[in-house]
Order: C-alpha cells, then structure tokens, then sequence
C-alpha cells in the first residue's frame, strides 16, 4: 500500500509535537516573509524612490516570490518522489497561464496597432456601415 | 412570472422544427412505453440512472453520443440538400434565419455532445479496466459530470421547439452574439447549455487525469500502461487546462449579454478580437483533446490485430505529451485573416507545421506496427486503414493552411470546412467507430455483427470523400462558408455530389443501427464466454464480458507491457481472477442520485437564466446546493461485496442479458 | 567480483520506484484531485487577468484605476487575507491533531477575517458604482469588476464552505473524510490568496506605474 505523502497534506509526522512546531515555525515563516513582500510592493508603488521603468518588472517579481512563499510553506510543495505529480501538474498549469496571459497580450498588442479598432464610442453607438445602403 | 417566456415562443409558423419535435415526441413515448411493458423503471433507476460505476457511465456516453450523432446528421443532411438547390437565384427551402440556426447547432452538437461525448464514454470505460483498477478516482463526481453533460444537451435541444438557437455559427462571435446583434434567446441558450457541459467535461478530465496518475495498478509504471492511457491523460491534461479558458470566455459574454458588460461590445472600449483570442485559445486544444484518444484507439486496436506490441512505444508516449505542449502555441492559426503581423502570423504558422511532426511520428509507428505482423482484418482494423489514409490527407490540407499567405485565400472557404471536416470525421469519428465495434463485446459480453459493420465503415468511407472532396475544390473556386444560397451555377453539380456522399454517409448511420439491432436479437449465438475476443494485449480483456462492478477479483500485479498477453503466452491464469490467491471482500462504491438530480437543478438553473425566470434560476442554483450538502452527509460510501459474491460474479457468465 | 570464484552475484535492490507502487492512498488522490482542480481554476483567472490587461487603457472616457483606487484599502484587505491564510493553516492544525477548539477557534478567525475581506471588497464595488463607474461604464471597468469580483465569489464561496466545514466536524466529528474535505478547503483558501497576490500587484499597483 502506498504511504505517499503530498503537496497540501501538511502531515510530516502527524501527532508529534516536534511535528507542530516544525509547521507552526513554517507557517509563522510564511506569514512573515508574505507581510514583507506585501509591504515592500506597496512602498515601491508609493514612493518615487525606484526608476518608474523598472517598477512594473521589480512589482512582477516580489509577486512570483510571494506565490513561491505561499506554495512552499503553505501548500507544502516540495521536491520528493510523492511530489512529482503536483509539481509537474503545476508547471504545466504555469506553462499555460504565461502562454494564454503574455500570448494575448503580444497578440492584441499587434492588432491593435495595426487594426482601426472602433474608438472609444458611446454608449449604444453602432459603427457607420462602410458602404451605402442598396 | 415567467420572465420573457411565452406561447409565441413556440415556433408555429415553422414546420420543420415542430415535425422534428414531433418525430422526437413519438420516440421518447415509444421507449417509454416499451420500458412500462418491460417493467425497467426500477431497474432504469438503480442499475444505471444512479449508477456510479465507470463502465455504465461510459456505456451512457457513448450512447448519448450515439443519439446526438443522429440529431446533428440530419442537420448536415439539411445543409447539403440546400446548398445543392439554392444556385444562381434559387432559393432553396431553408430560410437564412433558420439556415443560420442549423449550421450553428450543427457544429455545437458535432463537437461538444458528439465527439467529446462518445471519446469520453469510451475513456471512462476503458481506462480503469486498462490499469487494473477497480474504478475510477471519483465515482459520484463521474456520474455528476454524465448527467451535467446530458443537461446540456437536453437545454440545447429545448431551443429547437421552445425559441430559437444561435445563428452565429458554432463559437458565437461577437459583436453578432452580443445583446445588440442577437437580442433573442439563442445565444443565451448555447451559452448555458455550453457551460453547464463544461463544468461535466472538466470534472470528468480532473477525474480521469488523477485515476490515470493516481490508481494504477502494483507494478504498472508509466512505461508499462497501454498507449490509450497515455492518449487518455494527454488529453485530459488538456481538458483541465484549456476548458477553464471557454469557460471564461463564455462567462465574459454572458456578462456583456446579462449585465451590460463591454467585454466584446462595439461600443465603450470593447474589443471583439479579444474573443476570438480567447475563445481559440481554448478551441485549439479542443480539436486535440478530441484526437488524442482516437489515436490511442487506434494504437490498440492496431497492435491487437496486428499481434504485435505497438512500435515504438517511447515515442508514442512522447509524441503524445509534445502533443500536449505544442496545442497550447498554435492557437493564431484560426484567424491568422484578423490582422496581426507578419512576424506573429509567421511564428504560430510555424508552430502549426511543427505540431503536424508528432502525429506523423505516431502515422510511422502504426505502419512499423502492422508490418511483419498477422494482419487480422477486422471491423476495428479497418476503421483504422481509413482512418491512416483519410488523415493524412486532412493533416496535409491543414499543413497547407498553416501558411498564412495560403490561409489569406482559404480562410472560412469551403476548402477550410473540407479540412477540419477531413481530419475530425477521419479520425474523431473513425476513431469512435472503431472504439465502438472493438469494445463492445467487452460491455455486453457479445459481439456486433460483422458483415453490417462492414457495411457502415464503408458507406461512411465513399460518402465522407464523396462529400468533402468537392468541398476542397469549392473552397479553391471561391466558395465561402455558411451560405444559404449562391450565385454561381458552376458550384452546383460540386454540390450535387456533396449531398450524394452525405447520403451515403446518412445510409451508413442506418447500418449502423441496422448492426446494433440485428446483434442484439442473435446475441446468444454472438455470445463471447472467454471475455477475449480479439486475443486481446491489454488488461481489460482479462475480465469477464461484462466485467463485474468490481472489475478485478484480485489486485493485479504487473511487470512489464501487455500483461495480460504474456500471461496468456506463458500459459498463466489471467491477472486479476479468482484462482490467483482467494479472493477477499471489496468494497464497491454505493450507487447515488446525485448525479442526476444536480443536472435536474443545473437544468432548471440554465432554462430560468435563458428566458430570465429568476425564480427558477436561484431555484435551481439553491437545489444544487442542497444536493451536495445532501451527499456531504452521506454516511455509508461503499457496500462491501463478500468473497463468495466476488467468486460467483465470476462464475456468472452464462447469465441471460435481459 | 572475481569471474573465478564460485560466490553468486551480488544483487542491487532498488526501492521500487513510486510509480509502481500501486493505487495511492485515499487522502492523496483526493487531494490530488482538488489541486487539479486549483489549476483549472488558475487557468481561469488567466483568462480574466488576460481581458483585463487588455482593455485596461480603454476607459471610454471614463475613470481609470488611477483615479478610483485607494491602496490603503487594498493594503488592509491583502492582510486580512493573508492572515486569515495563517489562521486556515492552524485550522489545518487543529484538524491533523484533532483538537476541537483549535479547530473552531482558528475557523472562526478566518471566517472573520474573510468577512472583513468582503465588507471592504463589497463597499468598494458600491461606491464605485454609485458615482457612475460601475462595469458598465467602460471596457476596463468591466474588466476589473469581472476579474476581481470573480476573486471576491471565490472568497464568499470559501467563506460558505468553511461554514459547511465547521458544521461537518460539529456533527459527524473528525472522520477520514471529513479530515480529507478539510485539506481539501485549506488548498482552496491558500489557492485563492495567491490569485489575490496577483490581483493587487496587477489591477490596483498596477493602475499607479
């Protein structure tokens, strides 16, 4: 029978009180770290201290790091043999998400530089027919 | 009361669909009845209404595919018959309105309630028997995801008599889907019913994808379960990442249609492209998670009746998974015409050729396969003969396509419906056939007559070329797609012959049919007692025909590929049956109503969002809850079925099929 | 290892590789299965991330994120998700060691701390709707309204099923199963913190780069 343990299962060893404070130490951890990261991204929106040019990116990657907090020490993703399923599946799902969010982006970016897209019209507007009516 | 539903909402003053609704009326009553005089209600109900035993669900899919397969051809048949009238000033009898209605819920049912439907049936019932386990990982979840999939096919069909259907073709684009363009009820409709199968789909692809990882058998590592398990997790791998994608998309213009959103709206910022971005996102991966699994059908059944293990299985495996990858970058493909750059049109056209590599690697190793071996030329095989031939000849044309300058003349041209048509009929459809008539024997436990099956593969081959050859040199004289009528005379004979193959084809299904009904009332005579028809490689023909609930007496061990061919090879008992070590108690999953009682309620839910009766929307929504919380307090989860049962569900193959 | 001695060959035991080991226990598929179903969920929010991003400058003339949004508000709500992500991991606690007022406590904490999380959420929305920059109004409003009031339903959704949750150990106690959803609901709430990391980093910080 397969003992396996896994990403979100939380359990090293159940019961054991060395076992709590390891997690309670991991999700103390988390937080803290988490808070940090919060705090930092909001500082660099606020302030003007960082080059405005490299905030988007600098913002993007306190983002990733807080996911990969979140991941290690909450969901308890981790390297093992038990785990290969839960990472692989992950960076399939990852894989996907980048292709479909920056995918659309370079793609509607060059339609929309190069396509008249309709402009801003008001509500209820309906574009004017390109040719008479017969 | 009844928000915008009314009398006039049933269409009087059309003829057609009220004498299908009529036709359909009669059938349901007659199998009513027939069922009354056999007194299966209660049978109807225990045995497979509240089933949750992946082989009865899968034998439900495939039949609702089946059934809708009827549905969508007389649509075709409809479409072909007018297209081969409606020349030069002819009107043909189908007005655009309704033309426009058909070509929609033609390519809705084709693809969502066809092609998913009989795929998934045959997943659902294979894949388990195939890794030695006793079901799958979700049980209840995988009876929900059934009957949430024949909710949608119940609203979709609803449309036919009460209100219309789309007429924005089979993906709704916008601005045309949006409130402004299509102020009536069929594009919520599709909406809904599309939504409501969606959530099925995508539970079922979470269902099979951990069954598949999580549930095989002691001994079976990834490089030992058959290459349709392989197929089976690449594709719902691709479920579970590309359906979310249609949900969005659709929940997006549900908000535009519902609650005055501007995602794809022509006014306030909206952008319409965005859409169709989007929505291919999603369907491009969809067109290979329906070809996935036909490929590994035909992976098994060629190497069975080849008698040789399939070649190269590696690469099989591999291709499967490069598959998996390359369908989520080629999406661009489908509206290369929309406007985007060169540069961007150029990078998804050669990401297009590229993904053509892994199915001829696969093309390869099912020739490699069937030479040197004992070809068998049965039913199944000779689907996949057609199938070889009949894809490649798709997968070129579709090559052709992935070259932007090409795709400029070809786009939306009847040479593009030649195509897709090309490659989901040659192997979508060939696949489902050949899975059908090899498994079969397997869920009833006697096989389908041969000389018919014969019959239906080769109605199905002449009219399929008869109807979408002249497609393609259509497409390349001008034709565009969805025309209701047309101007130049010179298409007609084309599309003559175009209505001649669909007839053909429409013959076909009746053979089809004919084989069932005609199996079934010699199926004494056609009774297969050894469970092995075929001198099968793979586990699932270690079973009993039908497999008992619990599939396998014993857990079964692996060591290598195609167990159960070596055990017979070596002259070993078959895996998994009572003379190995006695067998002990199992427990099977208890039957639930869940299942249908929640696409009772999603049903509610989506016909009170159509016609806005609020009520009976949160009626439906608040039921669903309640079923689940029903079943979240539900005490007893197995039945334990005692070694002798499990000894004599063996012992019984002799019993009468009712 | 002389060829010329009579001694057998020695043997290598590997550990018989995971993925031979047969049908994993019940708690790992189950979990598998909600992680799956987590990155179905993603992939769903990509979508909506996408549509926003997207139509983000098209205001229509109307309001942009820089003028509607206050970061101070969404400062205070970040926090109250990310502790009540801390309270649902000694919810987890409470549950792996059975400990029923651990489990109560730290549930209704992060119900709280949830409830906070929508109050704040769900005033915004009225506010903003109410002075004429509600989804309709413009593209990027109906982006924003669609993205993050989708977050907002799976926090309320969360919020019904934590409740369903306490119910469940009121009455039937600590079995396997309930023990399972409860793992179960904690993969689901820590998934939904990490949608909102990106929500805050691209709608709101992003509205002021």
């Amino acid at each position: 029978m397969n003992t396996e343990a896994q990403a979100g299962d939380g359990r090293e060893q159940p019961g054991a009180p060395s076992g709590l404070r390891a997690s309670l130490l991991k999700y103390a951890g988390g937080l803290v770290l988490s808070i940090i990261l919060t705090l930092v991204s909001f500082r660099i929106s606020e302030s003007g201290a960082v080059w405005p040019g490299g905030v988007p990116v600098l913002l993007a990657a306190l983002a990733i790091a807080q996911m990969g907090v979140h991941l290690l020490l909450f969901l308890h993703i981790s390297s093992g043999p038990e785990n290969t399923n839960n990472i692989m599946s992950l960076a399939f799902g990852v894989f996907v998400v980048v292709l479909v969010i920056f995918g659309s982006m370079i793609i509607m970016h060059s339609l929309d530089t190069r396509m008249d897209n309709m402009p801003d019209m008001p509500a209820g507007a309906h574009a004017a027919p390109a040719m008479p009516a017969p | 009361m009844f928000g915008k539903l009314s009398w006039s909402a049933i269409p009087t003053d059309q003829p057609i669909p009220l004498v299908a609704a009529g036709i359909v009326a009669l059938g349901m009553l007659g199998v009513a009845g027939w069922i009354t005089r056999r007194g299966w209600w209660t049978l109807l109900w225990t045995d497979w209404i509240t089933s949750v035993d992946h082989k009865k669900i899968g034998v439900m899919y495939v039949l609702l595919g089946l059934v809708m397969l009827v549905r969508g051809f007389i649509d075709a048949l409809m479409m072909r018959t007018q297209q081969a009238m409606a020349a030069a000033g002819a009107e043909g009898f189908l007005p655009p309105e309704h033309f426009n209605q058909i070509f929609s819920a033609h390519g809705t049912i084709m693809i969502f309630f066809v092609g998913m439907t009989f795929m998934v049936g045959l997943m659902n019932f294979v894949v388990p028997l195939q890794i030695g386990a006793r079901d799958m990982a979700f049980p209840t979840l995988n009876s929900v995801s059934f009957w949430l999939t024949a909710a949608g096919v119940l609203l979709l069909n609803l449309s036919l008599v009460i209100g219309e259907f789309a007429r924005t073709g089979w993906l709704v684009y916008p601005p045309l889907s949006e409130l402004a363009y299509s102020p009536d009820v069929g594009v919520d409709y599709y909406l809904w019913a599309i939504q409501i199968a969606g959530v099925g789909t995508l539970l079922s692809g979470i269902n099979l994808t951990a069954t598949i990882l999580k549930m095989r058998t002691v001994g079976m590592g990834y490089m030992r379960m058959p290459i349709f398990c392989w197929t089976a997790l690449t594709a719902n791998l691709l479920i579970i990442a590309a359906f979310p994608i249609l949900t969005a998309t659709l929940a997006m213009l549900t908000l535009d249609r519902y609650l005055d959103f501007h995602f794809f709206t022509n006014d306030l910022g909206g952008n319409a492209m965005m859409y169709v971005n989007l929505i291919w996102a999603w369907g491009h991966p969809e067109v290979y998670i329906l070809i996935l699994p036909a490929f590994g059908i035909f992976s098994e059944v060629i190497s069975t009746f080849a008698g040789k293990p399939i070649f190269g299985y590696r690469s099989m495996a591999a291709a499967a998974l490069a598959i998996c990858m390359l369908s989520f970058m080629v999406w661009l493909h489908h509206f290369f015409t929309m406007g985007a750059s060169a540069d961007v049109n150029a990078f998804f056209g050669v990401m297009t050729m590229i993904i053509a590599v892994p199915t001829g690697v696969k093309v390869f190793n099912w020739l490699w396969t069937l030479y040197g071996g004992t070809v068998r030329f049965s039913v199944p095989l000779m689907w996949s003969l057609g199938f070889m031939v009949t894809f490649i000849i798709g997968g070129m044309t579709g090559v052709l396509l992935a070259i932007p300058p090409v795709d400029f003349i070809t786009h939306n041209s009847l040479f593009l419906v030649a195509h897709f048509h090309n490659v989901i009929i040659g192997g979508v459809i060939f696949g489902a056939y050949a899975g059908y008539n090899y498994w079969f024997p397997k869920a009833f436990g006697f096989t389908l007559d041969e000389r018919w099956g014969r019959a239906t593969f080769w109605c199905w081959l002449v009219g399929f070329y008869l109807a979408f050859m002249p497609l393609y040199l259509l497409g390349l004289m001008g034709a565009t797609r969805r025309m209701q009528h047309y101007d130049d005379p010179l298409w007609q004979p084309l599309m003559v012959v175009a209505l001649g193959g669909a007839v053909l084809i429409c013959i076909g299904i009746g053979c089809t049919i004919v084989q069932l009904v005609v199996s079934i009332r010699a199926r004494a005579r056609r009774r297969d007692p050894s469970g092995d028809p075929w001198n099968g490689r793979s586990l699932e023909w270690a079973t009993p025909s039908p497999p008992p609930a619990f599939n396998f007496a014993t857990p079964v061990q692996v060591e290598g590929r195609d167990t159960f061919w070596t055990a017979k090879q070596a002259g070993l008992p078959a895996p998994g049956l009572p003379e190995m070590p006695a067998p002990s108690p199992v427990a099977v999953p208890v039957r639930s109503g869940t299942g249908f009682c929640i696409a009772f309620f999603a049903t509610g839910l989506g016909f009170g969002m159509v016609w806005h009766i609020w009520w009976m929307a949160i009626a439906g929504l608040l039921g669903i809850v309640g079923v689940a919380l029903r079943l979240a307090w539900r005490t007893v989860d197995d039945t334990e079925l005692g070694a002798d049962a499990v000894a004599a569900a063996y012992l019984a193959r002799d019993r009468e099929v009712a | 290892m002389s060829a010329v001695t009579d001694d057998p060959v020695q043997t290598i035991t590997r550990p018989v590789p995971v993925s031979q080991r047969g049908p994993a226990p019940t708690h790992v598929v189950t979990t598998y299965g909600m992680w799956l179903f987590l990155l179905s969920d993603i992939v769903m929010f990509a979508a909506f991330f996408a549509a926003f991003v997207v139509l983000r400058d098209h205001t229509a003339g109307g309001p942009d994120g820089r003028t509607l949004f206050h970061r101070h508000t969404v400062l205070v709500e970040t926090a109250c998700l990310l502790f009540s992500s801390f309270s649902c991991a000694l919810f987890g606690l409470g549950v792996e060691y059975r400990h029923r007022l651990a489990t109560y406590a730290a549930g209704a904490a992060t119900l709280a701390l949830g409830a906070a999380f929508m109050v704040l959420e769900v005033s915004e929305f009225t506010h903003m709707i109410a002075i004429g920059a509600g989804p309709g109004r413009s593209a990027f409003l109906s982006g924003f309204f669609a993205l993050v009031g989708l977050h907002g339903i799976h926090v309320a959704c969360g919020m019904l099923w934590l409740l369903v949750m306490l119910a469940q150990v009121a009455t039937l106690g600590f079995l396997p199963k309930v023990a399972r959803r409860l793992q179960c609901f904690a993969l689901f709430w820590h998934a939904i913190d990490i949608v909102w990391v990106g929500v805050f980093t691209v709608v709101y910080l992003g509205a002021f780069t």
